[in-house]
């Protein structure tokens, strides 16, 4: 037998709500499944489980809100299910997460990171987790909604509508006595004030906890943005790149030169990761920013890296991300675009070690070989947990990522 | 595509790129980055659909010309005529 519990989902997280099940007891789970669907402060979390087996029971029923740490489910793990032994050996009872503290389980950083197969859950109607969440939010039942989605698959339009329809008839006279309105289980979230207050916990715990150090370095970006541009004009607008490919793909390759840089600090102790999940911060036109992972950034090419930043975006903005994204990330990049300002210190998101910046790309004077002429220049930062690293290290990890952008073509 | 054809097709992607943003208020002279805080990414987004939706191939360069809705409809003209 194994719990499946309320996954802490970084640092900002204290409890969260059920939204939907999409497994009931008797089904199979593998690891990576997408089994439930939870609202936090920040964003809808499709979970992933971390176990292969059969769901034995669930214990937390949709709509509630449970702290972090909380029993979900529990989960018959593969080779038990057969025996379905009456007695329960104790001992062999492993959480799927540790305890909320630390916040970020080191285990999950190394679990399988393949995107998650979408639900199996032909078992009752479909409905996407953002229009499950607007539902919550606008009181609307969702028993009496149709859905005009594939497969009649309840969208947020589909949820607005009913909103804004008028009640339903009164019931016919056979009906029995009419029922008090079904009331959402969970009170609507004010999400921005729920947003800004989850930032702020997690933002005063890093700044009470890690002694953090700065440094920056400006860097020439002629090379990288000519090759970038000469490599767009070969590609179909659907497969161009943004420059913040090139960006996360250099902090890659440098974590792996100075590996102080990537992983968690735990107990007291440097935890370091071998893969790169690059938290990337992703600001909400509403307000707020969350920073989900981009999983083996190292190890995946520049188009692949795209191809993931597009879809993180795109989920972000309909607020609707998966556990592994928000507790993996080992190292967070904050690029401020083109809109931007020139330089960004930023604060790291416990229990990582560091936070690299990228500001906004600026012509200026900048000298090489005796003569001054007008380059793109970029201001790159890094904020660190001296705890785990010294500013020399530090500046190795800068000047390595700025080496890696003369040479784009070997991203 | 007529103009009406042209602006309804930008707004039906902003709408996805950005479902915040209230249409009836998007001012068409007005650069979107400002007015809804589009960044490069939803640009792209934004060049991409119109470009699936019009088979004209928009390069790189010519992005700066689509940032606002008025923007857009010459430079489809000019593309397609």
């Amino acid at each position: 037998m194994a719990d499946f519990l309320m996954p802490s989902l970084g640092a900002d997280m204290e409890a969260g709500t059920v939204l939907q099940w999409l497994v009931k007891p008797g089904d199979a789970v593998k690891r990576g499944d997408i089994v439930a669907v939870v609202d936090t402060e920040k964003a809808t979390i499709e979970v992933e489980i971390f176990q292969t087996g059969v769901i034995q029971r669930i214990v937390v029923p949709e709509g509630e809100k449970v702290p972090v740490g909380t029993l979900l489910a529990v989960i018959a793990v593969q080779g038990e299910v057969a025996a379905a032994a009456p007695e329960a050996r104790p001992a062999e009872r492993t959480p799927m997460v540790p305890a909320p503290a630390p916040p970020i389980p080191p285990a999950a950083a190394r679990v399988a990171v393949k995107p998650a197969p979408a639900p199996a859950a032909p078992h009752r109607a479909r409905i996407s987790p953002l229009a499950m969440r607007v539902a919550m939010e606008l009181k609307v039942d969702l028993a009496t909604v149709k859905g005009t989605g594939p497969d009649g698959a309840i969208t947020k339009a589909d949820v607005e509508r009913a909103a804004k329809a008028p009640p339903p008839a009164p019931a016919p006279l056979e009906a029995p006595a009419p029922v008090a309105p079904r009331k959402p289980a969970v009170a609507p979230i004010d999400r921005r004030a729920a947003m800004r207050k989850a930032i702020a916990a997690a933002m005063a715990r890093s700044k009470r906890e890690i002694p953090h150090y700065y440094l920056g370095t400006h860097i020439d970006m002629s090379k990288a943005i000519g090759w970038l541009n000469a490599e767009n004009l070969k590609r179909p607008v659907t497969e161009r790149l943004l420059y913040s490919v090139l960006l996360l793909k250099a902090v890659a390759l440098a974590v792996h030169e100075i590996p102080e840089m990537n992983g968690f600090w735990i107990d007291g102790a440097f935890k370091p990761s071998e893969a790169v999940h690059a938290g990337v911060a992703i600001s909400i036109r509403q307000g707020g920013l969350i920073a989900p992972a981009i999983h083996d950034v190292e190890r995946k090419s520049l188009g692949e890296i795209m191809v993931s930043l597009s879809d993180l975006v795109k989920r972000v903005r309909a607020g609707v991300l998966r556990s592994s994204e928000i507790a993996d990330a080992t190292i967070t990049v904050t690029s401020l675009g083109d809109q931007g300002v020139e330089s960004v210190f930023g604060v790291i998101y416990p229990p990582q070690v560091a936070l690299v910046g990228f500001g906004k790309i600026l012509e200026r004077p900048w000298a090489s070989g005796g003569l001054v002429g007008a380059r793109p220049v970029m201001m790159a930062s890094l904020s660190g947990d001296h705890r785990a690293s010294d500013g020399h290290r530090g500046a190795l990890f800068l000047t390595a990522v700025e080496r890696l952008l003369q040479e784009p073509e070997k991203l | 595509m007529t103009d009406d054809e042209i602006k309804a097709l930008y707004l039906r992607e902003l709408h996805k790129i950005a479902p915040e943003a209230e249409l009836s208020e998007i001012d068409p002279a007005v650069d979107l980055r400002e007015q809804v805080d589009l960044d490069s990414m939803d640009i792209l987004n934004l060049a991409i659909a119109i470009h699936e939706a019009t088979g004209v191939d928009i390069p790189e360069a010519d992005y700066p010309q689509m940032t606002s809705l008025n923007g857009c409809v010459a430079y489809l003209h000019s593309r397609t005529s």
